[in-house]
């Protein structure tokens, strides 16, 4: 999916990390990987650590992160929508790619490079049930693998309800029992409560183009 | 595995040890070197301590959740406000982060390293890359 992207940018020092959120490793996630053929960095993540680190709750989400090792764009949803108006997805990820660009060729100078008060300011709470939320899906993945299942699941089942905003965990968890965790009343009935109190499933990144793409 | 057999998680890190004889179960009681090792965490005079930061921890708490080389490693997490985790035979334990550490380390802007294996399991950091920008993204199979 990065990889054209990649290659066009790959002189400009510039990396691009891929994590893969998955808990059954290589045996979900190694064929894409595999498949996708990429000269960047493609990463698996069982415990799902980076969106513990990042406060991520879904996939795609995306950091940049510059040359200092310093977030200057906090986790956000890289050009990605649930719509099936396909023009206005591609429009948004192109919208999104240039920016990446923009990013690559220009550094700091570039307009959507945030400010250290502009970066804090998108950066969604952490909050103690999140925390929580992430140490009880860790215990339940682990015991899922090593221990005893039934017990696994009632970790995972704590996880979602304590961070019902998080989609990794709620598809995750559907993923792990063999069921399809998008689609279906309950995954539709989550989008729409989530919805309601102004969590979308995919919100817009926060770029001016975006703005007008949105209207 | 062994009823004495212990594995403790926390965020990136596990590690597989041993109970400590004449210790209750009840509690995750460890030794301060294995707590390191599983957690990144070290006890120190001036309270629990990872890179810069310290988490002050009382006298009279010490005093309960240490004992000598061995400390009481659900007790501190406690007293710290950060979950504590464990299955029903008290065999896996989780020592959680807690908001207020995940929020610091975010509002400081510096990003979280991470070590995470590629698809062959070799292991990469974010850190590895330091010098260049970094497009850090994540996706699933699901």
């Amino acid at each position: 999916m990065w990889q054209k992207l990649y290659e066009e940018l790959c002189d400009q020092n510039f990396m691009i990390i891929t994590v893969a959120m998955d808990s059954r490793g290589t045996k979900s996630a190694g064929g894409p990987i595999r498949r996708s053929k990429a000269t960047y960095t493609s990463l698996i993540d069982e415990d799902h650590l980076v969106a513990d680190l990042y406060n991520m709750v879904n996939v795609p989400q995306a950091v940049w992160i510059d040359e200092a090792g310093r977030i200057v764009r906090p986790a956000e949803v890289p050009g990605a929508a649930l719509t099936f108006n396909l023009a206005k997805l591609r429009k948004l990820r192109a919208i999104y790619l240039d920016a990446i660009r923009d990013w690559a060729r220009n550094g700091e100078k570039s307009e959507h490079v945030f400010s250290p008060g502009e970066a804090r300011a998108h950066l969604p709470e952490f909050t103690d049930d999140i925390a929580l939320a992430h140490a009880n899906f860790h215990l339940g993945r682990h015991l899922w693998e090593h221990g005893d299942r039934v017990e696994a699941m009632r970790f995972l089942r704590t996880a979602t309800e304590l961070s019902p905003e998080s989609w990794n965990f709620f598809r995750q968890m559907k993923n792990l029992q063999n069921i399809l965790g998008s689609g279906g009343p309950e995954f539709i009935g989550r989008v729409r409560r989530a919805s309601k109190a102004g969590k979308e499933y995919y919100a817009l990144p926060d770029m001016p183009a975006m703005t007008q793409l949105a209207k | 595995m062994g009823t004495d057999a212990l594995e403790v998680l926390s965020a990136g890190r596990r590690l597989t040890t041993t109970r400590t004889p004449g210790y209750e179960n009840d509690e995750l009681w460890i030794s301060a070197a294995d707590l390191e090792q599983a957690t990144g965490w070290t006890l120190k005079p001036e309270g629990l301590c990872r890179d810069e930061v310290c988490a002050a921890v009382a006298p009279v708490d010490r005093e309960r959740l240490v004992d000598g080389e061995v400390v009481c490693a659900s007790g501190l997490w406690k007293i710290l406000g950060r979950a504590v985790l464990h299955d029903e035979s008290r065999s896996v334990w989780m020592l959680g982060e807690s908001a207020s550490d995940r929020s610091r380390n975010l509002e400081s802007l510096e990003a979280p390293d991470f070590t995470l294996p590629d698809v062959t399991g070799k292991l990469h950091s974010l850190s590895d890359f330091r010098g260049k920008k970094v497009f850090l993204a994540t996706w699933a199979s699901w």
